[in-house]
Formats: structure tokens, C-alpha cells, sequence
């Protein structure tokens, strides 16, 4: 994934090889996930009415909304060239860190979103120590920090799930509650469209703007493709790749607020299905423009195929645990893209 | 070699290029047994082709080699080691196997091959790496052998990997660049290892860049210069010639010497006890305004060392330097940046390109700053000076989109001299800024940095090839070993005074 970045600005593939095979190749890696997309949604959308109907569209942005930002932060470590494996760990000390100040502390909303927001800050920084300044491999250093959090977030509940009016250490009874507010970050609706789906939308505009439009995207790209030479061309190389995991950690925990609000209790489990879910939309984003490497707009429609493919495969009554195989085949469906056929039509 | 007697290995006309252009042209040399022959020349001169095609890594070449006198298909690294045929890269990385022990990594060859049994017998496979060390008296005891081999100094690893390439019997022995790694006390075991082989029958093709080196082993010496056999020589070798063959171009190609355009300047950077390498004398050097000053010295004369240091990309271990009379420090690029001290590196691929970037953001990167507002890249501002730079330096390309894979070596090079000159730089460093670059961009780059000069800037160009220096240079500092040898001005930075200041330093 090192290999072949570029910013998204103007590097449209010459197309020198111009015989009909190629051609067709060419429209396959660049366009084939977006034909799936739309064909699959059309056989759902023909074969079950319950499909058509636009709740049943919502709740599929809705549910992969987590999933999806959690992605954007995969994103941009991918864009200079790591992978932060503890998203799906910091998403889930979010929803730990957001029950306890509401719960425990019996704060206002406010003050959880603040504080689940520093948490994610802060396993970020985490992460750019290890990779940065210990110079160990991203995978292996957020790897680590991924079980780190996962503990953590363990022991700060002191194991159990924290739930409204649960009974506490100290024999009393917890304060406080999840309020109305912080519930409506997944609940409520602006225009009919959930605050998640609105968040996401937000969250993968300003992305793209910051990757691919402005000095600083563009640096993390270069760093990606090229350190050594983004060091000489005088990129504090050190600094932005702390940026790319602090990012992530804060887009990370924006999930885990999404999710807590769902929940709407400190579940011990929660973010645990995300990292992968995370890991695979960033990587089927790669191939979703037949871009070939990281960029948003592929992770944000990545995260959409997926939630289609799921939703319809759950409405057809196909049992929840098959959900796994499925992302499973499509993530390697878009790696073939992404490596085997680009490879060959480079060759 | 008597005419009676046949080539261990010969070479008849061979070719090669990659994607049009030639690398190897008609090549042809005959090695015979029990000689140590002695390969040299200039980087990108086609020694690793050369090497490659021995050991049966690139197999589209033309022309023929013959093992032993007969037509030889050398269509992989193994068929050329069945054929008798050993290599010993530079990089002993490449050839030693972590985790395994000591013996084991002596007869590694041996075990990769192995069909049959497929459970090791630990004490057959000691006894095999026990006869193996003993053939070569290298004097290593059993709980040696039963180490890991990372617990193996680098010179020891090197013995190692001979010793491997050598319990096959070989008939040919490529050794590419062994000393690089050693100190001269290891180096002096290898030597005497080369002898005894050379002893034994085994012809020894000895690639180095090392000349005293090859002046005590090699009974004779070939240079390869621009993919073609230049040079010949039995022992005893006339070096001046050597040099000359491989580091200056036919005297036709070069250039009247440079006219000074501007007056010599004030001093612009001042270098006082800079150490370049560990033990050597530390030297000094004044860079001045207005000026091209070229630095010549062969692989390892400290070149690189002093481009990247005075860049702030391996800041120097000792010595002090003052830019226009101020210390000047730099920890990282970026602070030479800001300080106007701008550098085209020696790997262009390597240290200079965004692959699959376009033009345009290849020469942006390092001032993407000045071209964005609120942090947004103002992407007309970005081309227009990606036209900018295509025009001023004559890069040959369909516009500023075009990514850089699509140009030639010559214009790449073209893209990482321009995009320094988005601002005047107070000193521009080029190191090997000739490197793969054919003749019209050379001319294209050279005069680019005598313009620079001429504005007032202070130029370094720093380079292996002497008559690329003397085309461009008004001053000619011969590097050796990290000292300065020669410094001098005009008429006095004459040819032949510089290539027998280098080989004289040798």
C-alpha cells in the first residue's frame, strides 16, 4: 500500500494501452465495486420491499456510520504509510469513558463528549510515541496499544458493564444517567436524517478536503509514498505521522460517542467487531475508485457496500453470524482488485 | 592466458539494454582459470548488469558466455551456480540466514537443494561445515559453528558467505565489492583467502572500487565505462590511464571550459574542522557567492557525506560551519531550507521523487507553503509552476501532469534541479546531478547551475567524473578519503593535474 499514492489531484492513468482487453480491464478496477454496489442494491431493492423503504436505507448509514469514521482515521494513517490497528479498542474506551462521566461522575453530555474526545487524543499520542519516537512498526506498536486500551477500558469499569442506577463499589447507587442530549447523537434526527448519518457525512467531507486539498494531506501523502524524500524536501516527517495517529485516535473516539449513544450503557464489549469492520473499509476503499491507494471518498463508499451487503443479506433472512464471511469475501474481493489486477495492468 | 589454454568463463559480444536504452555493449572478456581479474568503473557504468548476467539473474542479454569453453544457458541464479559459478554480493544481508546457526548457514546451499530425507542430521550436517571451515583454515571451533550467525561480526559473515560459495568448488568466483564492510586488518584475510583460491584454479572476477586493493591482487584489470570495455591491462598497471578510462569521457565530448560569468563573491559558506569519516583529518573549505565550485573523488571519498551534511541530513560529527559569516547549524532539511541551503541528492528515486506523483506536485513539495492560503493548495498556482520549471529547464514532457514515471532519467533530473529554483536558493547542492542523464540534459542542468551562479548564488556540484566537474566548475576540489587533496582555480584545475591528483591519493 506503499507503492502507487498520489494525491487525488489530476494523475488520471495515461491510457497508453489502448486494445479493447485493456480498456475493459481498466473500467473493471476502476468502476467494478461501484457496479456492484448499484447492482446489488437494485436486486435487494427489486427482490424485498422492506429494502425500499428509506428507514430501512438510514438505518444501514446509521449502522455503518462507526464503522465508517472509524475507517477515515484507518485512512489517514494508510496515507503515510501505517495502520493503526486500535481504533476498534479506542472507539470502545469511548463508550467506557462516556458512561462513567455521565454514570458514575454524573456529568452533562457535554462533558463526556469532551472527555471521550481527550481519551482517543490521547491513545493517539500513545501510538505516535511508540511509532515515532521508539520507531516500532505501526501494525505491531497499535497492535499493542489496542490490548493496552482494550485492559484499560476493563479496568476503569472494574470489568462490568456500567448501566443507569447500577450499584457501585462503595454500596451506593450510580448518580447519574445517560442524558437526553447524548442519546440523540445516534437517535435523534435533523431533517429526518440521523445526527450519526449527519456526523459521518460531515466527518468524510472534511476529510477529503484535508487529504486531498490542502498542504497538509498532500504532505502525508508524500510521507507515504516517499519518506526519505519528503525528509529532504524539508517535511518534519516525524511530526505529521504523530499527526496522521492523533487524528485517528480523535476520529476513533467520535466513533466510540456514536456508539456509546447507541448502547446508551457502558458495554464492555462494545467496539470490539469494529477495528476489523474499520480496517477492512479503509482497505476496500483502496480498490473502490480503482485508485489503489487510501483515500476517503473510497473508504466512505466502502463503508456504504458494506452496510448494503449486510442489511440485504440480513432482510433475505440470511442469519447474522454469516455477517462476517461476507465483509470477509468482500475485503478480499477488493484486495484482488486493488493488487492482483492493477499489478497486471501495470506489467 | 595462453592460447592453448580455455576461458573458465568467457564472454563473447554480450549485450543488454533495458527499455531501449543500452547498458552493456558488445562486452567481451575471457577469464581465465587461476587469475584474479580485476572489474572497475563508475556507478551505472554496467558492472551490475555485468554481474547479473553472470549469475543468471538477467537472462535476455545478447552475445554468449561460455563455461569452460562451451555455450552456457545461464537461465537462473541456480543454473549459473550448477554451472560452477558463484557470487558474493555486496550486500552480505543477502546472504546469510538469521536464526540458523553457524553450520548451518555453511551448508545452506546444500540443504536448499536437498531431496530426499527430509529430517536434518545434526551431526552429519557439523561434520560437512567442520570440512568446509577447515578447507579454508579459518580456524573455527565447534561451539562457533553451533552459534546463531548473528552473534557473527560483519567480518566473520563475510568469510562465512565465501566459504559457502567456495565448498562448491566453483570455477568462477564474482566477488563484488568484499573489503566494503571490513576494516583492513579483515580485509588482509580476505586477501589472502583470494589468493589461496586463485592458487587452487579458481578464477577470481574481483569488482572494487578500492585501486590499492586491486593493485595487490589482480593479475589483470578490465574498466567498464558506459556499458563498454575501455580499458585492458596486465599487471603492472598503469593507473593514470585506468582513471582515465573510466572517469573521463572521450575527449571529444567534453566542453570548452566554463567563462566566469559573475565575480567571485564573498564567502557563502565557511566549513572549519569538519570530520568527515572517523580518523581523518578534519578539513576546511570556504563556498563562495558567485561561483560553481565542483568537488571530484571517486565511491566513498566523502562526497555524499559533505552534500548531506551541510543540508542537515546527517548533520557532521565534528567541525563548525558559518553561512554568510553565522553559525549555521542545521539538525534536519528543513532548517537548510529556510536557510536558503537547498540540495538535489545523489538517488534521485530514492531521495528526490514522489512516485506516481505529477510534475507539477513533485516540484511544489518542498514550498507547498507559499502556494497555499488557509492551508488550501491553490493547485493553478501549482501548475503554473510546474510550466515555469518545464520552461526554464527544457523538460521534455506532454505538460505538468504527466507523472514523473513517464520522463526520461534526464528530465526526472530535470524536475529535481527545478523545483529548487521556485526560490532563489543561497546555495544549491548537486550531487552526481549527471547521474543517468544523457547529454542534452547534462548540458541543460549546467547551465542552469552556471545561471544560478551568475545571480549570485553559491553552487556545489559534486561528482565522480572529472570532465563533468571541469564543464561546469570554475573551482576543482579533488576529494580522497574524506581530505581535500587539490583546490584550485582555472587553468590550474587543468585534466590531467586532477586525474593524477586522485590517482596519486589513491
Amino acid at each position: 500500500m506503499t507503492t502507487a499514492q498520489s494525491t487525488p489531484a489530476k494523475t488520471a492513468t495515461p491510457s497508453t494501452t489502448a486494445t479493447p482487453a485493456a480498456r475493459v480491464q481498466n473500467a473493471v478496477i476502476k468502476y467494478g465495486f461501484i457496479f456492484v454496489t448499484v447492482a446489488l442494491f437494485l436486486y435487494f431493492a427489486l427482490s424485498e420491499g422492506s429494502f425500499r423503504e428509506s428507514a430501512t436505507l438510514l438505518d444501514t448509514l446509521r449502522y455503518v456510520s462507526v464503522a465508517a469514521i472509524l475507517g477515515l482515521g484507518v485512512t489517514l494513517t494508510m496515507a503515510v504509510g501505517g495502520m493503526d490497528m486500535s481504533v476498534g479498542a479506542v472507539a470502545g474506551l469511548g463508550v467506557s469513558v462516556a458512561a462513567q462521566t455521565m454514570v458514575v461522575y454524573n456529568q452533562i453530555g457535554t462533558v463526556a463528549i469532551v472527555a471521550v474526545l481527550a481519551a482517543g487524543a490521547v491513545v493517539g499520542l500513545l501510538n505516535a510515541l511508540l511509532i515515532v519516537v521508539l520507531k516500532i512498526p505501526d501494525m505491531l506498536a497499535t497492535l499493542g496499544t489496542l490490548f493496552i486500551v482494550q485492559g484499560l477500558k476493563l479496568v476503569l469499569v472494574d470489568g462490568q458493564s456500567i448501566t443507569p442506577g447500577m450499584t457501585l463499589d462503595d454500596g451506593t447507587t450510580a448518580p447519574g444517567k445517560f442524558t437526553e442530549g447524548f442519546l440523540k447523537i445516534d437517535r435523534g434526527t435533523v431533517l429526518g436524517i440521523p445526527i450519526s448519518v449527519l456526523v459521518f457525512g460531515g466527518l468524510t467531507v472534511a476529510a477529503w478536503v484535508f487529504l486531498a486539498r490542502t498542504r497538509w494531506g498532500r504532505v502525508l501523502y508524500a510521507i507515504g509514498a516517499n519518506p526519505e524524500a519528503s525528509r529532504l524536501a524539508g517535511i518534519r516527517v516525524g511530526a505529521y505521522r504523530a499527526l496522521a495517529y492523533v487524528l485517528s485516535g480523535v476520529l476513533a473516539s467520535v466513533g466510540g460517542l456514536i456508539l456509546a449513544s447507541r448502547i446508551g450503557q457502558g458495554d464492555v464489549s462494545a467496539g470490539t467487531s469494529q477495528l476489523l469492520e474499520a480496517v477492512a473499509v479503509a482497505l476496500v476503499g483502496t480498490s473502490v475508485l480503482g485508485k489503489g491507494r487510501p483515500n476517503v471518498w473510497g473508504t466512505a463508499l466502502g463503508a456504504v457496500l458494506i452496510g448494503i451487503i449486510t442489511t440485504g443479506l440480513t432482510i433475505k433472512g440470511l442469519p447474522y453470524y454469516t455477517q462476517d464471511v461476507v465483509e470477509g469475501a468482500v475485503l478480499i474481493l477488493a484486495l484482488v482488485f486493488s493488487f492482483t489486477l492493477s499489478k497486471r495492468r501495470t506489467a | 592466458m595462453s592460447p592453448t589454454e580455455t576461458a573458465a568463463v568467457s564472454l563473447a559480444d554480450v549485450s543488454m539494454a533495458f527499455g531501449g536504452k543500452t547498458v552493456l555493449e558488445s562486452v567481451s572478456l575471457d577469464i581465465a582459470p587461476g587469475s584474479v581479474v580485476a572489474l572497475l568503473g563508475a556507478n551505472g557504468a554496467g558492472k551490475s548488469t555485468l554481474i547479473k548476467i553472470l549469475s543468471g539473474v538477467h537472462t535476455d542479454h545478447g552475445g554468449e558466455v561460455r563455461v569452460a569453453g562451451e555455450p552456457a544457458a545461464l537461465q537462473s541464479p541456480l543454473a549459473a551456480r550448477q554451472l560452477g559459478i558463484q557470487t558474493v554480493h555486496q550486500r552480505i544481508g543477502e546472504g546469510i540466514v538469521p536464526g540458523l546457526t553457524v553450520a548451518e548457514n555453511l551448508v545452506f546451499e546444500e540443504l536448499a537443494q536437498r531431496r530426499g530425507n527430509p529430517f536434518l542430521n545434526g551431526a552429519k550436517l557439523l561434520a560437512r561445515a567442520r570440512e568446509i571451515q577447515a578447507g579454508l583454515e579459518l580456524g573455527w571451533s565447534d561451539a562457533l559453528l553451533k552459534r546463531d550467525v548473528t552473534e557473527l561480526g560483519i567480518s566473520d559473515r563475510q568469510l562465512l558467505i565465501l566459504a559457502r560459495a567456495l565448498a562448491t568448488r566453483p570455477r568462477l568466483l564474482i566477488l563484488d565489492e568484499p573489503t566494503s564492510a571490513l576494516s583492513a586488518a579483515e580485509a588482509e584475510r580476505l586477501f589472502a583467502l583470494v589468493e589461496k583460491m586463485r592458487d587452487d584454479g579458481i578464477a577470481v572476477l574481483y569488482v572494487s572500487h578500492r585501486l590499492g586493493e586491486i593493485d595487490a591482487l589482480a593479475d589483470r584489470l578490465v574498466v567498464l565505462r558506459d556499458g563498454r570495455l575501455t580499458e585492458d591491462q596486465a599487471k603492472p598497471f598503469d593507473w593514470d590511464a585506468a582513471l582515465r578510462a573510466m572517469l573521463a569521457q572521450a575527449q571529444e565530448a567534453t566542453t570548452a571550459r566554463p567563462v566566469r560569468e559573475g565575480t567571485a563573491g564573498e564567502v557563502a559558506l565557511s566549513l572549519r574542522g569538519v570530520r568527515l569519516f572517523e580518523g581523518r583529518t578534519p578539513l576546511d573549505l570556504d563556498v563562495r557567492a558567485g561561483e560553481v565550485t565542483g568537488v571530484v573523488g571517486l565511491l566513498g571519498a566523502g562526497k555524499t557525506e559533505l552534500a548531506r551534511g551541510l543540508f542537515g541530513a546527517e548533520p557532521f560529527a565534528a567541525g563548525a560551519v558559518a553561512l554568510d559569516g553565522k553559525d549555521f547549524a542545521p539538525r534536519r532539511p528543513a532548517d537548510a531550507i529556510r536557510a536558503g541551503i537547498h540540495l538535489v541528492p545523489e538517488d534521485r528515486h530514492a531521495d528526490a521523487l514522489v512516485p506516481g506523483w505529477s510534475l507539477a506536485q513533485n516540484i511544489s513539495l518542498p514550498f507547498l507553503k507559499s502556494l497555499s492560503r488557509l492551508g488550501l493548495v491553490n493547485t493553478a498556482k501549482e501548475d503554473a509552476l510546474g510550466r515555469d520549471t518545464i520552461a526554464a529547464l527544457g523538460v521534455v514532457t506532454r505538460d505538468e501532469h504527466s507523472t514523473v514515471e513517464e520522463l526520461s532519467g534526464g528530465n526526472q533530473q530535470k524536475v529535481v534541479v527545478g523545483r529548487w529554483l521556485a526560490e532563489t536558493p543561497r546555495v544549491l547542492i548537486l550531487d552526481e546531478p549527471f547521474r543517468g542523464v544523457d547529454i542534452g540534459a547534462r548540458r541543460d542542468i549546467g547551465r542552469r547551475a552556471r545561471t544560478l551562479a551568475a545571480e549570485g548564488a553559491a553552487v556545489l556540484v559534486l561528482s565522480a567524473d572529472v570532465d563533468e566537474v571541469l564543464e561546469v566548475a570554475d573551482r576543482v576540489v579533488v576529494l580522497a578519503a574524506g581530505e581535500i587533496h587539490l583546490d584550485a582555480y582555472g587553468e590550474d584545475a587543468e585534466r590531467d593535474r586532477v586525474i593524477q591528483t586522485i590517482s596519486a591519493s589513491v
